[in-house]
């Protein structure tokens, strides 16, 4: 089963732990899973359109899924995901 | 946040080579809590008034980190023309609560000073930045 690494920002939503596994054969199929069993992770990863927040970055082999093929991107079993945060701000 | 000098000088000459626009990048930091490496990273945002820390190099520091045994503890930016203090900009985009959010300040530019923040849910603290003689 697929594990998600989950960043100190959204660890409130998943009860406190620094990693979750989530059955599914997809990026989106995975993070899905977490959110069913977490509906806030839910709220916190997924757009109401179901696209990703814009403000998280989803890793898989070191890749942002973004440049794979984003929520469609396949997992294999056992992977680990990995879930950024931007690092962002300014001056301005 | 203890910080070897190298550490420090390395912060300061990447916001240096940035100007006029901002520079970013992050710290990994050993179980002790004392900073180890600077990762001086790309500024997506290539403005002198903001910053997004490349996500790629990010994933990338953060396997060098723990590859070291390290942690990444902040993540540090400049303002060029401004006063090493977070922003309006910088609390509402503060999205790592157990980050240290540290501010290389280039005015004057002779005289370069940094300091280091927490910023938790809107809430700003600092946190002094000891430098560590090499």
């Amino acid at each position: 089963m697929p594990t998600i690494r989950i960043p100190t920002l959204l660890r409130p939503a998943v009860g406190g732990v620094a990693r979750v596994e989530a059955e599914g054969a997809t990026i989106g199929e995975v993070l899905a899973g977490a959110a069913a069993l977490h509906p806030e992770f839910g709220d916190l990863v997924f757009e109401s359109d179901g696209s990703l927040k814009r403000f998280l970055a989803v890793f898989l082999g070191g890749r942002d899924v973004r440049h794979l093929r984003g929520l469609d991107t396949p997992v294999p079993p056992g992977a680990e995901i990995i879930i950024l945060p931007a690092a962002a701000g300014g001056a301005r | 946040m203890e910080v070897p000098a190298a550490v420090y000088e390395e912060m300061i000459r990447h916001a240096r080579s940035a100007v006029p626009a901002e520079a970013c990048g992050l710290l990994a930091a050993g179980p002790d809590g004392k900073a180890t490496r600077a990762y001086c990273l790309t500024n997506l945002d290539a403005s002198p008034v903001a910053y997004t820390v490349d996500p790629s190099e990010h994933i990338g520091a953060l396997h060098d980190a723990e590859g070291h045994g390290w942690h990444l503890a902040a993540v540090f930016h400049s303002h060029p023309a401004g006063p090493p203090v977070p922003s309006a900009t910088d609390v509402a985009k503060a999205l790592e609560p157990a980050w240290l959010y540290v501010i290389i300040g280039l005015a004057p530019a002779d005289r370069p000073s940094v300091r280091g923040f927490r910023i938790v849910d809107g809430v700003v603290t600092e946190e002094p930045i000891a430098v560590e003689a090499a």
